[in-house]
């Protein structure tokens, strides 16, 4: 579906903004400015408006990025348990720097706030699915799910 | 009424009161940042803190409500300490470069640091290292200079519905940015300058441009003229240390005289030529069933309001170019050959209240004399900092005369630096050229005020015209409105872009409250008042215009010269 197809369906929800642009993302993993542009009229609300809710939002993402997110916690409690020699290992893995998408735009590795797990630290999660207790170790295996 | 205790001293104060108010009330002034008198409450930057008896949080004066027996200390230790922290802290986000800003000693965190007299900011500097935005011939964003307050965005979005300027991600990533995160000149931005205004520091104002001036000035080959427009006089002596409206035009002549300029003339003259055409083009709207209501079009921040908003509306817009554009159109060609001067040695300015003038003096279409008919536009502002370096004591310089040709005005062009006022010189001339008789009233008070709409009916020999005015295009907006539905009675609309008219353009020195605007205002109308010409058809180097030269009202040479055409600016979002 189109970006189009999708904000159709949520012309009438009043204050259908939030979740026509979840929905999008879901279907392009970010927002287009294109699509911002197309909700703010189909809400009735200036582009400075809607791109203010687009940009607020740390779960969407005005720029575009890879299919696959993959986001990793950079709180407190996975950082003790060895965040940083995941990150390490997702940036090999997938031949990119966090913050970044990979060239054939199927991942985006991203830092993200606590996502409640921390029984079982470190976390990540990829498309909002949690994997608990990653190691290096297990990071390939994650990965091969989504290729 | 409530009763509060403010700093030990007792008042009564209306209900719903806040602290600021209660403060004010009994001379006591608080300070603040993000607070503007005339905008909604904003309460973000925390400098107005004050403690309240049985509260253990400090309270912002701004927003919070008084309530009976209330006790109020605005500078306790406590108090002065958490202000100064909350100023090193904006401080320590702030380039400390305030001698180079063109705010300097006119911004309002500059005067709040020196009043609690931060010395050593324990915070680290830290400046967000953004770029400036110049993508505008008018104004410039320098983005790093930005403390938030979010006042431009209400002016932008509040007040002129433009909506260019919003906020980007949050928490301490929030931004204030054009439209999309984009540069000023891809967003919606009419180039109005209330921004300028409402801004407390420097983070937005004019494109700068003395230094074209001094260099054309230093060429001898050009003869630098320039035209004043009518918003300006008033309000150019507030930049040279004098009360509003206290400079005479005459030494004002005399001090761009000093300053270099060969020539002085008057936008004035224009105007009242405006109301010539403007006049007979309404006339012939309503007698030939021509589109209606026609529109004013003398403001240039309007002109791309519609352009941008209302491209399906673009043929109720009169052809009139602005006073400015007519000006420049004809002082290198008219008034080229009454002087004989070439055309290409004149250098054209015009000192303008307004930052749009920049951007409409450069429209492509804007060269009926064969050459560019505007070169330079300087702002009151820019004109204020002129005399300021070129150090003229205003009160020992003797008068100088304008040159002629293009310098006679009535007290008609006087008003058009106020809202309402091309209406009222419109109908001073379209009431004695119709009824063929001469007005025993020239003042048409309905169309004075600060009112966002003003409406009358007006009675031309049988013919009843519904006329109004608004200024501040949210006004403008609402009648837009009406006639895109089908639904608007009127025949002449008047439209400023900038509260108050011209006297509260973006090109004024920075205007912190409306009240400043009714101050000019009624300066307006004393001139006019005090003139013994008040209405545009008796200006006798018009009349010498069109008999030597332009022949008639819309005549050939008028739509040569003095008419122009909009254009669909396409905006790819708004």
């Amino acid at each position: 579906m189109n970006y189009q197809e999708i904000l159709a369906k949520y012309a009438n929800v009043p204050g259908g903004m939030i979740e026509a642009f979840h929905a999008i993302q879901d279907e392009l993993s970010y927002l287009p400015e294109e699509a911002i542009i197309e909700a703010a009229k189909l809400f009735g609300k200036p582009v400075s408006q809607a791109y203010g809710v687009a940009s607020f939002y740390s779960m969407f993402s005005v720029k575009a990025r890879g299919k696959n997110v993959i986001r990793i916690c950079e709180s407190a409690p996975c950082h003790i348990a060895g965040a940083a020699e995941v990150v390490s290992a997702l940036e090999n893995e997938l031949g990119i720097k966090i913050g970044n998408s990979t060239a054939d735009g199927r991942f985006a590795l991203e830092f993200t706030e606590c996502v409640g797990q921390c029984q079982a630290t470190p976390v990540i999660t990829v498309n909002g699915k949690p994997y608990f207790d990653v190691t290096p170790a297990k990071v390939a295996g994650i990965i091969a799910e989504y290729k | 009424m409530v009763n509060v205790t403010v700093d030990g001293i007792k008042v009564s104060v209306p209900d719903n009161s806040t602290i600021l108010q209660a403060a004010e009330a009994v001379g006591i002034n608080v300070p603040t940042l993000c607070y503007h008198p005339d905008q909604s409450v904003k309460a973000n930057c925390r400098v107005c803190v004050c403690e309240v008896e049985g509260n253990r949080l400090l309270q912002a004066a701004c927003s919070q409500p008084v309530f009976e027996g209330m006790v109020v200390k605005t500078r306790t230790p406590k108090v002065i300490e958490a202000r100064k922290t909350i100023l090193e802290m904006i401080l320590a986000h702030h380039p400390q470069d305030c001698l180079n800003c063109l705010r300097n000693e006119n911004c309002e965190l500059q005067s709040l640091a020196a009043e609690y007299f931060i010395r050593d900011n324990p915070f680290e500097l830290k400046v967000r290292g953004l770029a400036k935005d110049l993508s505008t011939p008018s104004l410039f964003r320098d983005p790093d200079k930005c403390v938030l307050c979010r006042r431009c965005i209400e002016a932008c979005s509040v007040i002129q519905t433009v909506d260019a300027l919003g906020i980007e991600n949050r928490g301490n990533h929030a931004m204030v940015v054009p439209s999309l995160g984009k540069n000023l000149s891809d967003s919606p931005c009419i180039m109005c300058g209330q921004c300028i205004h409402a801004c407390p520091v420097g983070a937005i104002g004019e494109v700068e441009e003395i230094d074209k001036l001094l260099a054309a000035i230093a060429d001898p080959n050009k003869v630098v003229v320039t035209q004043i427009a009518p918003a300006v006089r008033l309000a150019v002596s507030e930049e040279v240390g004098l009360l509003t409206g206290d400079l005479p035009m005459e030494v004002f002549v005399a001090g761009l005289k000093q300053v270099g300029f060969d020539h002085v003339l008057h936008t004035n003259f224009t105007a009242d030529l405006t109301i010539m055409e403007e006049g007979n083009e309404l006339l012939s709207r309503l007698q030939n069933g021509g589109k209606l209501p026609m529109f004013t079009s003398c403001s240039p921040g309007w002109i791309n309001f519609a352009e941008t908003f209302y491209p399906d509306l673009l043929d109720n817009l009169s052809t009139c170019k602005s006073p400015q554009q007519m000006f420049g159109a004809l002082v290198k060609t008219y008034w080229a050959e009454k002087m004989n001067i070439p055309a290409e040695n004149i250098y054209s300015v015009s000192i303008m209240p307004c930052v749009a003038k920049k951007f409409e003096a450069a429209r492509p279409e804007m060269n009926a004399s064969g050459y560019r008919d505007v070169d330079l536009v300087l702002t009151t502002r820019e004109v204020g900092r002129l005399f300021r370096m070129s150090g003229i004591d205003f009160k020992k310089l003797p008068a100088q005369p304008f040159s002629p040709w293009m310098s006679e005005y009535t007290g008609a062009a006087v008003i058009f630096g106020a809202t309402g006022g091309v209406m009222e010189a419109a109908l001073r001339t379209v009431y004695e050229v119709v009824m063929e008789e001469t007005l025993g009233d020239l003042n048409f008070t309905f169309a004075r005020g600060f009112e966002g709409i003003k409406e009358a009916e007006v009675d031309l020999k049988g013919t009843k015209v519904k006329v109004a005015i608004a200024h501040g295009l949210g006004h403008a907006r609402q009648l837009m409105d009406q006639v895109r539905a089908g639904q608007s009675p009127y025949h002449f609309i008047e439209i400023m872009a900038c509260p108050g008219g011209c006297i509260g353009g973006g090109g004024q020195p920075i205007t912190k409250r409306n009240a400043k605007r009714l101050e000019r205002i009624e300066a307006i109308y004393e001139e006019d008042q005090a003139m013994e010409a008040r209405k545009s058809h008796i200006n006798k180097e018009v009349q010498a215009l069109y008999a030597e030269y332009l022949e008639k009202p819309l005549g050939h040479k008028s739509h040569e010269l003095l008419h122009t055409h909009y254009h669909d600016k396409h905006k790819k979002f708004l």
